[in-house]
C-alpha cells in the first residue's frame, strides 16, 4: 500500500512537471533587466534575450530603393487621377509606388490596387491605399508629438502584408446564451486584447475610436464627488494592459506604480504614450472608420465596422517601432520633417 | 517494527469499530463512521460521525444554490459551451450590476441580478454555516473561539461584497464572483482608490497575514521538534524540568530572549489570524467612503516618502493641449 502511494506520488509528480514544463507562456533565460527609475521604485524593464534577438530580427528594415529626383517632370502631368500625392516629381512618385508595393503586396504586385488603367479607381483597396497616404502625410506632418522625427511609413504597420497584423474590430465578446442569463458586459473572457486577463475585451471601442475617460485614479486624498467606478477602471486598465504588450515594456516604462495618476514621478514616454491615443483617436475616427463601405464583407469586423488601429499595429511588441529606425528620411515623399 | 512512542506517530491507530465520541445529552447521535487510510496519513484515520442538523443543511443547500448561479452563468457566458467552460473556467465571470443601478435589489437579472441573488444565497449559507459552528461547540461544551474567528472572515467578506457597497450606494463596488476576476478586481480597486498599499489598516493587515504565516511555522516547528520527548503532552510537563516543554521554552529564550507559553502561543495565533481579516476589513471599509486616494492621503500624513527626480520633468499634456485625457 505504501510502495503504491508512493509510486502514484511520483508519476503524478512527473506528470505535472513535464506538463508544466511544456506549457507555453515560458520565457528562457537569461532575461535582461534595465533599471530606468530611481533604485528602490521598480522602474525596471525586462526582456529575455531570446526574445530580444527574435524582435530585433522582425524588426529589420526592408532594402533601400534608391533616391529619386524631386525635380522634373511632375507627378499630375504624367498620371491622371492623382488626388493625395501631386507635390511630387513623377520620379519621386514611380519610386513611392515600387516601395508601397514592397511594404503593403509583395506577393499581389501593382494589380493589388490598380487594373490596367493606372487611373481607374475600380478596386477598393486602391481608394484605401489613396486614404492611407494621406494619413501617413497627416501623422507625419501633424502628430511628431507622438512619431517624432523618426515618423511612419506603411512599412511601420504592413510590414509586407496587404492588411497589417494587428488590427481591431469592435468586439461584442464572445457568443453568450442571451435570455436572462449574465452578460457581464464584456469581463470575464481572455483575449489577446486584454493581456490575457479578466478585464473588459473591448478596450478599444470606448478609448481607441471613442473618447472615455482613461483616468480614473481618485484625484484627492478625501473623497469630493462620485469618482470613476470599478468596471470603469478595468475598462482602462484593459487598455492599459494592451498598450503594456503593444510596446512590450511593463507599467513602469511610463509610471511609477505607486501613484499611477501623477504626471511629476512619470517617465517623459507618458507623455509620449498619451499623444499617441490621441492620435489613435484621430486616425480611427478620421481615417479608418470611415473606410467602412468600401470593405468586402470579408474584411469587416463581427459589427460591420472597418478594421482599425491601436499602439500594436504600429508597435508590434517594441516600445519604438522598428526600434526607432527611422525609413522617413528615406521617404521624404511620405512628408514629415524632410518634406516640410 | 513500528512502536507506539508518542501521540506524533505516523502509526496509524485504530479501533475495532469507529468511536461514536463523547455523549451529549438530550442530542440524537448520528452513528455512521467509517476509516480510512489514506486520510489517517494527514489526519484522523476515522471518518464521522458528521452532524449535519437543520443549520448544517440549509447551509449546503443554499450554498449549492449559489455555487448553481454562479456556475451556470458562468456556463452561459461561454454559450454552454462545455469545452470553452473547461478551458475559460478560470477567467469566467459573474458582474455585480453597472453604477447606474445604484443600490436597486432587483436589477435586470443579465445585468447583475443574479449576482446579488448569487451575493444572498452565499452569504446566507456562510452565516448558516457561522451559526452551526457556534451551536455544534457549545452542544461539546467547547469555548467559541473558532466561531468568533470565523466570524472576522465574515466581516471581511460582507464588507467587500455588502457593506462597503451600502455605504458607497452602489452594488458595481463590489466584488464580482470569478477565480481571475476577483483578482483583477483587487487589483483595479487598489488602483482606483490611490494604492491600497497607504493604507495603514491594510499595512495591519499585511502585518497579521505575514505573522501568522511566521507563528504558524515557529509553532509547528516547535512542538514537532520537542516530539520527541513527548511534547503533546505539554500541561502535564509544564512544571517539570528537562521536559519538551521546558527544552521548547528554553530554546525561544536562548534564540530570542522570549518564549510564548503553551497557552500564550494559541493566544499569539489566534489574535493574530482574527486581525488580518478584522484590519483588512476596516481598510476596505474606509477606501472610497472617507479617503478616496491613499497615497494622497499618505502623502497628507507624510507616510509617503519623496524620491529624487530622475527623469526630465512631465507635465500633464491634457493642461497644455487639451486633449481628452
Amino acid at each position: 500500500m505504501r510502495l503504491a502511494f508512493s509510486l502514484l506520488g511520483i508519476v503524478v509528480a512527473t506528470l505535472l512537471t513535464v506538463a508544466m514544463l511544456f506549457t507555453p507562456g515560458w520565457v528562457r533565460p537569461p532575461i535582461i533587466s534595465t533599471q530606468t527609475g530611481y533604485r528602490g521604485t521598480g522602474q525596471e524593464q525586462l526582456i529575455s534575450a531570446q526574445n530580444k534577438r527574435i524582435l530585433e530580427a522582425a524588426n529589420a528594415l526592408p532594402a533601400p530603393i534608391d533616391p529619386a529626383s524631386p525635380s522634373g517632370e511632375r507627378a499630375t502631368s504624367a498620371y491622371k487621377n492623382v488626388k493625395v500625392l501631386t507635390d511630387l516629381s513623377t520620379d519621386e512618385f514611380n519610386r513611392l509606388m515600387v516601395a508601397i508595393t514592397q511594404w503593403v503586396s509583395p506577393d499581389q504586385g501593382c494589380a493589388y490596387c490598380h487594373t490596367d488603367d493606372l487611373a481607374d479607381d475600380g478596386i477598393y483597396t486602391k481608394i484605401v491605399a489613396r486614404r492611407m497616404i494621406a494619413m501617413t502625410r497627416d501623422i507625419n506632418k501633424e502628430w511628431t508629438s507622438h512619431v517624432g522625427d523618426v515618423g511612419v511609413t506603411c512599412y511601420t504597420c504592413h510590414r509586407g502584408q496587404p492588411v497589417p497584423k494587428n488590427v481591431w474590430y469592435e468586439n461584442p465578446g464572445a457568443r453568450h446564451a442571451g435570455g436572462m442569463a449574465a452578460h457581464n458586459y464584456g469581463f470575464g473572457h481572455p483575449s489577446t486584447s486584454n493581456g490575457t486577463t479578466a478585464l473588459p475585451v473591448d478596450p478599444f471601442t470606448p478609448h481607441l475610436l471613442g473618447d472615455d475617460n482613461i483616468r480614473v485614479v481618485g484625484k484627492t486624498a478625501l473623497p469630493t464627488t462620485r469618482g470613476a467606478s470599478i468596471q470603469q477602471t478595468e475598462q482602462s486598465y484593459s487598455l492599459m494592459m494592451h498598450m503594456s504588450q503593444a510596446l512590450g515594456v511593463n507599467c513602469t516604462f511610463c509610471h511609477n506604480s505607486r501613484a499611477f495618476l501623477d504626471w511629476s514621478q512619470s517617465a517623459p514616454q507618458r507623455t509620449a504614450a498619451w499623444n499617441g491615443l490621441q492620435m489613435m483617436r484621430e486616425v480611427n475616427a478620421v481615417y479608418l472608420e470611415t473606410l467602412k463601405s468600401l470593405y468586402p464583407a470579408n474584411r469587416l469586423g463581427p459589427l460591420g465596422d472597418s478594421p482599425k488601429a491601436n499602439c500594436g499595429t504600429c508597435h508590434q511588441g517594441v516600445s519604438k517601432p522598428l526600434y526607432g529606425q527611422s525609413m522617413l528620411q528615406d521617404f521624404p515623399e511620405l512628408g514629415g520633417k524632410a518634406a516640410r | 517494527m513500528a512502536y507506539y512512542q508518542n501521540i506524533f506517530t505516523q502509526v496509524q491507530v485504530r479501533a475495532d469499530a469507529p468511536h461514536p465520541g463523547v455523549p451529549v445529552p438530550g442530542m440524537k447521535r448520528t452513528s455512521w463512521a467509517t476509516f480510512s487510510h489514506l486520510l489517517g496519513r494527514i489526519g484522523n484515520a476515522q471518518i464521522g460521525p458528521i452532524y449535519l442538523g437543520y443549520l448544517g443543511t440549509l447551509s449546503l443547500v443554499f450554498g449549492f444554490i449559489a455555487f448553481e448561479i454562479i456556475g451556470l452563468n458562468m456556463w452561459a457566458s461561454v454559450n454552454w459551451d462545455p469545452v470553452q467552460f473547461v478551458r475559460q473556467l478560470p477567467w469566467l465571470a459573474l458582474e455585480p450590476p453597472k453604477p447606474q443601478y445604484g443600490i436597486k435589489i432587483f436589477p435586470p437579472l443579465s445585468e447583475g441580478g443574479w449576482w446579488l441573488f448569487a451575493g444572498f444565497f452565499l452569504t446566507s449559507s456562510v452565516l448558516l454555516w457561522w451559526w452551526r459552528m457556534y451551536r455544534r461547540a457549545r452542544a461539546l461544551g467547547l469555548g467559541t473561539h473558532t466561531a468568533w474567528a470565523f466570524l472576522s472572515a465574515i466581516w471581511l467578506y460582507l464588507v467587500l461584497g455588502f457593506i462597503r457597497p451600502l455605504l458607497m450606494g452602489s452594488w458595481s463596488e463590489a466584488v464580482p464572483f470569478g477565480i481571475f476576476p476577483h483578482l483583477d478586481w483587487t487589483a483595479a480597486f487598489s488602483i482606483r482608490y490611490g494604492n491600497l498599499f497607504y493604507n495603514p489598516f491594510h499595512m495591519l493587515s499585511i502585518v497579521f497575514l505575514y505573522g501568522s504565516a511566521l507563528l504558524f511555522a515557529m509553532h509547528g516547528a516547535t512542538i514537532l521538534a520537542v516530539g520527541r520527548f513527548g511534547g503533546e503532552r505539554e500541561i502535564e510537563q509544564i512544571i517539570d524540568r528537562g521536559t519538551a516543554s521546558e527544552r521548547a521554552a528554553l530554546f525561544w529564550r536562548w534564540t530570542m530572549g522570549f518564549n510564548a507559553t503553551m497557552e500564550s502561543i494559541h493566544r499569539w495565533a489566534w489574535w493574530f489570524a482574527v486581525l488580518c481579516p478584522l484590519s483588512g476589513g476596516i481598510g476596505i471599509l474606509l477606501t472610497g467612503t472617507v479617503v478616496d486616494n491613499w497615497y494622497l492621503w499618505g502623502v497628507l500624513h507624510g507616510i509617503a516618502p519623496e524620491y529624487p527626480h530622475v527623469f526630465a520633468p512631465v507635465v500633464d499634456p491634457a493642461l497644455t493641449t487639451g486633449g481628452a485625457p
